[in-house]
Protein backbone atom coordinates (compact mmCIF):
# COMPACT_ATOMS: atom_id res chain seq x y z
CA UNK A 1 0.00 0.00 0.00
CA UNK A 2 2.30 2.72 -1.14
CA UNK A 3 -0.52 5.26 -0.98
CA UNK A 4 -0.32 5.14 2.81
CA UNK A 5 3.17 6.60 2.53
CA UNK A 6 1.60 9.78 1.15
CA UNK A 7 0.29 10.51 4.63
CA UNK A 8 3.80 10.29 6.05
CA UNK A 9 5.14 12.61 3.37
CA UNK A 10 2.35 15.18 3.52
CA UNK A 11 2.14 14.88 7.29
CA UNK A 12 5.80 15.78 7.67
CA UNK A 13 5.25 18.78 5.39
CA UNK A 14 2.22 19.90 7.37
CA UNK A 15 4.09 19.74 10.65
CA UNK A 16 7.07 21.57 9.16
CA UNK A 17 4.81 24.29 7.80
CA UNK A 18 3.02 24.63 11.11
CA UNK A 19 6.36 25.07 12.84
CA UNK A 20 7.15 27.79 10.32
CA UNK A 21 3.81 29.39 11.10
CA UNK A 22 4.63 29.19 14.80
CA UNK A 23 7.91 30.99 14.27
CA UNK A 24 6.16 33.67 12.22
CA UNK A 25 3.64 34.12 15.02
CA UNK A 26 6.40 34.48 17.59
CA UNK A 27 8.23 36.99 15.37
CA UNK A 28 5.11 39.06 14.81
CA UNK A 29 4.25 38.97 18.50
CA UNK A 30 7.69 40.31 19.32
CA UNK A 31 7.80 42.87 16.52
CA UNK A 32 7.63 45.76 18.96
CA UNK A 33 9.56 44.45 21.94
CA UNK A 34 12.40 46.64 23.12
CA UNK A 35 15.78 45.64 24.46
CA UNK A 36 15.60 43.73 27.72
CA UNK A 37 17.86 44.19 30.76
CA UNK A 38 20.79 42.61 28.89
CA UNK A 39 20.54 45.23 26.17
CA UNK A 40 19.60 42.61 23.57
CA UNK A 41 16.31 42.99 21.77
CA UNK A 42 14.38 40.00 20.34
CA UNK A 43 15.97 38.61 17.20
CA UNK A 44 13.78 37.38 14.35
CA UNK A 45 13.86 33.62 13.84
CA UNK A 46 13.55 31.63 10.64
CA UNK A 47 13.11 27.90 10.11
CA UNK A 48 15.32 26.00 7.66
CA UNK A 49 13.63 23.20 5.72
CA UNK A 50 15.43 20.06 4.69
CA UNK A 51 14.36 17.08 2.59
CA UNK A 52 13.98 13.89 4.57
CA UNK A 53 14.21 10.64 2.64
CA UNK A 54 11.58 8.07 3.56
CA UNK A 55 12.78 4.65 2.52
CA UNK A 56 14.34 3.70 -0.77
CA UNK A 57 11.30 4.36 -2.90
CA UNK A 58 11.95 7.98 -3.81
CA UNK A 59 9.38 9.37 -1.37
CA UNK A 60 10.72 12.34 0.51
CA UNK A 61 9.21 14.40 3.28
CA UNK A 62 10.34 17.60 4.92
CA UNK A 63 11.74 18.39 8.31
CA UNK A 64 12.89 21.55 10.02
CA UNK A 65 16.64 21.09 10.29
CA UNK A 66 17.30 24.18 12.40
CA UNK A 67 15.89 27.49 13.52
CA UNK A 68 18.29 30.33 12.76
CA UNK A 69 18.34 33.79 14.31
CA UNK A 70 18.57 36.87 12.17
CA UNK A 71 21.59 38.86 13.31
CA UNK A 72 20.67 42.13 11.63
CA UNK A 73 20.88 45.14 13.98
CA UNK A 74 17.61 46.05 15.68
CA UNK A 75 15.52 49.04 14.75
CA UNK A 76 16.67 52.14 16.72
CA UNK A 77 14.25 54.93 17.49
CA UNK A 78 15.10 58.23 19.14
CA UNK A 79 12.81 58.57 22.18
CA UNK A 80 14.60 59.98 25.25
CA UNK A 81 11.47 59.74 27.41
CA UNK A 82 11.21 55.97 26.93
CA UNK A 83 12.25 54.04 30.06
CA UNK A 84 14.41 51.71 27.96
CA UNK A 85 16.27 54.53 26.21
CA UNK A 86 20.08 54.42 26.30
CA UNK A 87 22.44 57.32 27.11
CA UNK A 88 21.98 58.87 23.66
CA UNK A 89 18.19 58.63 23.98
CA UNK A 90 17.79 55.76 21.49
CA UNK A 91 15.49 52.78 22.06
CA UNK A 92 16.46 49.50 20.35
CA UNK A 93 13.51 47.50 19.07
CA UNK A 94 13.62 43.93 17.71
CA UNK A 95 14.82 43.41 14.14
CA UNK A 96 11.56 41.79 12.97
CA UNK A 97 10.41 42.92 9.53
CA UNK A 98 6.61 42.78 9.72
CA UNK A 99 6.10 42.79 5.93
CA UNK A 100 8.50 39.90 5.45
CA UNK A 101 6.76 37.97 8.19
CA UNK A 102 3.32 38.51 6.65
CA UNK A 103 4.57 37.21 3.28
CA UNK A 104 6.12 34.25 5.08
CA UNK A 105 2.84 33.58 6.81
CA UNK A 106 0.83 33.60 3.58
CA UNK A 107 3.33 31.27 1.93
CA UNK A 108 3.26 28.88 4.88
CA UNK A 109 -0.52 28.81 5.00
CA UNK A 110 -0.81 28.13 1.25
CA UNK A 111 1.67 25.27 1.47
CA UNK A 112 -0.20 23.92 4.49
CA UNK A 113 -3.46 23.96 2.52
CA UNK A 114 -1.85 22.25 -0.46
CA UNK A 115 -0.62 19.39 1.67
CA UNK A 116 -3.97 18.98 3.41
CA UNK A 117 -5.63 18.77 0.02
CA UNK A 118 -3.17 16.10 -1.08
CA UNK A 119 -4.06 14.10 2.03
CA UNK A 120 -7.80 14.52 1.47
CA UNK A 121 -7.59 13.34 -2.13
CA UNK A 122 -5.42 10.41 -1.16
CA UNK A 123 -7.79 9.48 1.62
CA UNK A 124 -10.76 9.34 -0.73
CA UNK A 125 -8.74 7.26 -3.20
CA UNK A 126 -7.75 4.86 -0.43
CA UNK A 127 -11.33 4.49 0.73
CA UNK A 128 -12.36 3.67 -2.82
CA UNK A 129 -9.52 1.17 -3.04
CA UNK A 130 -10.83 -0.54 0.09
CA UNK A 131 -14.14 -1.11 -1.69
CA UNK A 132 -12.44 -2.75 -4.62
CA UNK A 133 -14.42 -5.64 -6.06
CA UNK A 134 -17.59 -4.84 -4.17
CA UNK A 135 -19.47 -3.01 -6.85
CA UNK B 1 -8.52 -21.39 -16.68
CA UNK B 2 -7.86 -19.31 -13.59
CA UNK B 3 -5.09 -17.67 -15.50
CA UNK B 4 -7.53 -16.56 -18.18
CA UNK B 5 -9.77 -15.02 -15.55
CA UNK B 6 -7.07 -13.00 -13.84
CA UNK B 7 -4.90 -12.12 -16.79
CA UNK B 8 -6.88 -9.01 -17.55
CA UNK B 9 -6.70 -7.95 -13.93
CA UNK B 10 -2.92 -8.28 -13.73
CA UNK B 11 -2.34 -5.42 -16.13
CA UNK B 12 -4.70 -3.13 -14.24
CA UNK B 13 -3.16 -4.16 -10.94
CA UNK B 14 0.28 -3.14 -12.19
CA UNK B 15 -1.16 0.13 -13.44
CA UNK B 16 -2.78 0.75 -10.06
CA UNK B 17 0.44 0.11 -8.18
CA UNK B 18 2.35 2.45 -10.50
CA UNK B 19 -0.34 5.11 -10.13
CA UNK B 20 -0.03 4.97 -6.35
CA UNK B 21 3.72 5.22 -6.67
CA UNK B 22 3.38 8.31 -8.85
CA UNK B 23 0.90 9.75 -6.37
CA UNK B 24 3.53 9.41 -3.68
CA UNK B 25 6.14 11.10 -5.85
CA UNK B 26 3.90 14.06 -6.56
CA UNK B 27 3.01 14.29 -2.86
CA UNK B 28 6.74 14.43 -2.12
CA UNK B 29 7.16 17.25 -4.60
CA UNK B 30 4.28 19.21 -3.10
CA UNK B 31 5.62 18.59 0.40
CA UNK B 32 9.02 19.94 -0.60
CA UNK B 33 7.71 23.01 -2.41
CA UNK B 34 9.52 25.26 0.08
CA UNK B 35 12.70 23.24 0.61
CA UNK B 36 15.76 25.03 -0.75
CA UNK B 37 17.64 23.04 -3.38
CA UNK B 38 14.99 20.33 -3.79
CA UNK B 39 14.70 18.94 -7.31
CA UNK B 40 11.23 17.75 -8.32
CA UNK B 41 10.93 14.19 -9.60
CA UNK B 42 8.43 12.39 -11.76
CA UNK B 43 8.14 9.14 -13.66
CA UNK B 44 7.59 8.34 -17.31
CA UNK B 45 4.38 6.45 -16.65
CA UNK B 46 4.03 4.80 -20.06
CA UNK B 47 7.60 3.55 -19.97
CA UNK B 48 7.27 2.33 -16.37
CA UNK B 49 4.06 0.46 -17.18
CA UNK B 50 5.65 -1.10 -20.24
CA UNK B 51 8.61 -2.40 -18.28
CA UNK B 52 6.42 -3.51 -15.36
CA UNK B 53 4.10 -5.57 -17.54
CA UNK B 54 6.85 -6.85 -19.81
CA UNK B 55 5.27 -5.38 -22.93
CA UNK B 56 8.40 -3.58 -24.03
CA UNK B 57 9.42 -6.32 -26.45
CA UNK B 58 6.12 -7.36 -28.01
CA UNK B 59 3.46 -4.69 -27.82
CA UNK B 60 5.65 -1.70 -27.12
CA UNK B 61 6.94 0.61 -29.75
CA UNK B 62 10.43 0.65 -31.19
CA UNK B 63 11.22 3.68 -29.07
CA UNK B 64 10.50 1.76 -25.89
CA UNK B 65 12.74 -1.10 -26.96
CA UNK B 66 15.63 1.18 -27.83
CA UNK B 67 15.20 3.17 -24.62
CA UNK B 68 15.44 -0.03 -22.65
CA UNK B 69 18.53 -1.04 -24.55
CA UNK B 70 20.09 2.31 -23.75
CA UNK B 71 19.26 1.98 -20.09
CA UNK B 72 20.82 -1.46 -19.82
CA UNK B 73 23.92 -0.28 -21.64
CA UNK B 74 24.27 2.62 -19.27
CA UNK B 75 23.91 0.26 -16.34
CA UNK B 76 26.64 -2.08 -17.49
CA UNK B 77 28.84 0.86 -18.37
CA UNK B 78 28.58 2.57 -15.00
CA UNK B 79 28.79 -0.38 -12.67
CA UNK B 80 31.83 -2.04 -11.17
CA UNK B 81 34.77 0.03 -12.30
CA UNK B 82 36.67 -1.48 -9.39
CA UNK B 83 36.48 -4.93 -7.83
CA UNK B 84 35.62 -3.50 -4.43
CA UNK B 85 32.69 -1.47 -5.72
CA UNK B 86 29.28 -2.81 -4.84
CA UNK B 87 25.92 -2.34 -6.52
CA UNK B 88 23.70 0.35 -5.07
CA UNK B 89 20.39 -0.90 -3.70
CA UNK B 90 17.51 0.14 -5.90
CA UNK B 91 13.78 0.03 -5.38
CA UNK B 92 12.54 -3.54 -5.14
CA UNK B 93 9.19 -2.95 -6.84
CA UNK B 94 7.85 -3.85 -10.22
CA UNK B 95 8.44 -0.36 -11.54
CA UNK B 96 12.19 -0.74 -11.61
CA UNK B 97 14.75 1.26 -9.71
CA UNK B 98 14.52 4.69 -8.24
CA UNK B 99 17.05 5.57 -10.95
CA UNK B 100 14.28 5.40 -13.53
CA UNK B 101 12.72 8.54 -12.13
CA UNK B 102 13.14 11.77 -14.03
CA UNK B 103 14.19 15.15 -12.71
CA UNK B 104 12.19 18.25 -13.44
CA UNK B 105 13.89 21.44 -14.54
CA UNK B 106 12.51 24.64 -13.10
CA UNK B 107 10.09 26.58 -15.23
CA UNK B 108 10.91 29.89 -13.60
CA UNK B 109 14.18 31.02 -12.14
CA UNK B 110 14.19 31.28 -8.37
CA UNK B 111 16.82 32.00 -5.78
CA UNK B 112 16.56 28.84 -3.69
CA UNK B 113 17.22 26.39 -6.59
CA UNK B 114 13.93 24.61 -5.95
CA UNK B 115 12.44 23.16 -9.14
CA UNK B 116 8.92 22.42 -7.88
CA UNK B 117 6.39 24.17 -10.09
CA UNK B 118 3.25 24.15 -7.97
CA UNK B 119 0.91 24.61 -10.95
CA UNK B 120 2.41 21.66 -12.73
CA UNK B 121 2.39 19.51 -9.61
CA UNK B 122 -1.23 20.31 -8.85
CA UNK B 123 -2.19 19.46 -12.42
CA UNK B 124 -0.23 16.19 -12.30
CA UNK B 125 -1.77 15.36 -8.96
CA UNK B 126 -5.32 15.86 -10.23
CA UNK B 127 -4.52 13.93 -13.40
CA UNK B 128 -3.03 11.07 -11.44
CA UNK B 129 -5.94 10.93 -8.99
CA UNK B 130 -8.49 10.73 -11.79
CA UNK B 131 -6.54 8.04 -13.58
CA UNK B 132 -6.08 6.07 -10.37
CA UNK B 133 -9.83 6.11 -9.91
CA UNK B 134 -10.33 5.15 -13.54
CA UNK B 135 -8.11 2.13 -13.02
CA UNK B 136 -10.14 1.22 -9.92
CA UNK B 137 -13.30 1.34 -12.01
CA UNK B 138 -11.77 -0.80 -14.74
CA UNK B 139 -10.92 -3.44 -12.15
CA UNK B 140 -14.34 -3.22 -10.54
CA UNK B 141 -16.14 -3.57 -13.84
CA UNK B 142 -14.09 -6.53 -14.95
CA UNK B 143 -14.73 -8.21 -11.60
CA UNK B 144 -18.41 -7.56 -12.10
CA UNK B 145 -18.29 -8.93 -15.62
CA UNK B 146 -16.69 -12.13 -14.38
CA UNK B 147 -19.18 -12.48 -11.54
CA UNK B 148 -22.05 -11.96 -13.97
CA UNK B 149 -20.66 -14.64 -16.25
CA UNK B 150 -20.54 -17.07 -13.34
CA UNK B 151 -24.16 -16.53 -12.40
CA UNK B 152 -26.74 -18.92 -13.71
CA UNK B 153 -29.37 -17.51 -16.05
CA UNK B 154 -32.29 -17.96 -13.65
CA UNK B 155 -30.58 -16.36 -10.68
CA UNK B 156 -31.68 -12.88 -11.66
Amino acid sequence: MSLLKVFDVSGSAVSAQSQRLNVVASNLANADTVAGPDGQAYKARQVVFQTELMGKSGASGVRVSEVVEDNAPGRRVHDPKHPAADAQGYVTFSNVNAVEEMVNMISASRSYQNNIEVMNTTKSLLLKTLQLGQG
Amino acid sequence: MTNLLTQGLDFQAQALSLRSQRQRLIASNIANADTPGYVARDMDFAQALRSATGLAGQGGSLVAASAQGGASNAQTGSSMAHAKHFALPSMPTAAGGVDDLLYATNSQTNLDQNTVDMDRERASFADNSVKYEATLRFINSSVRTMLDAMKSHNQG
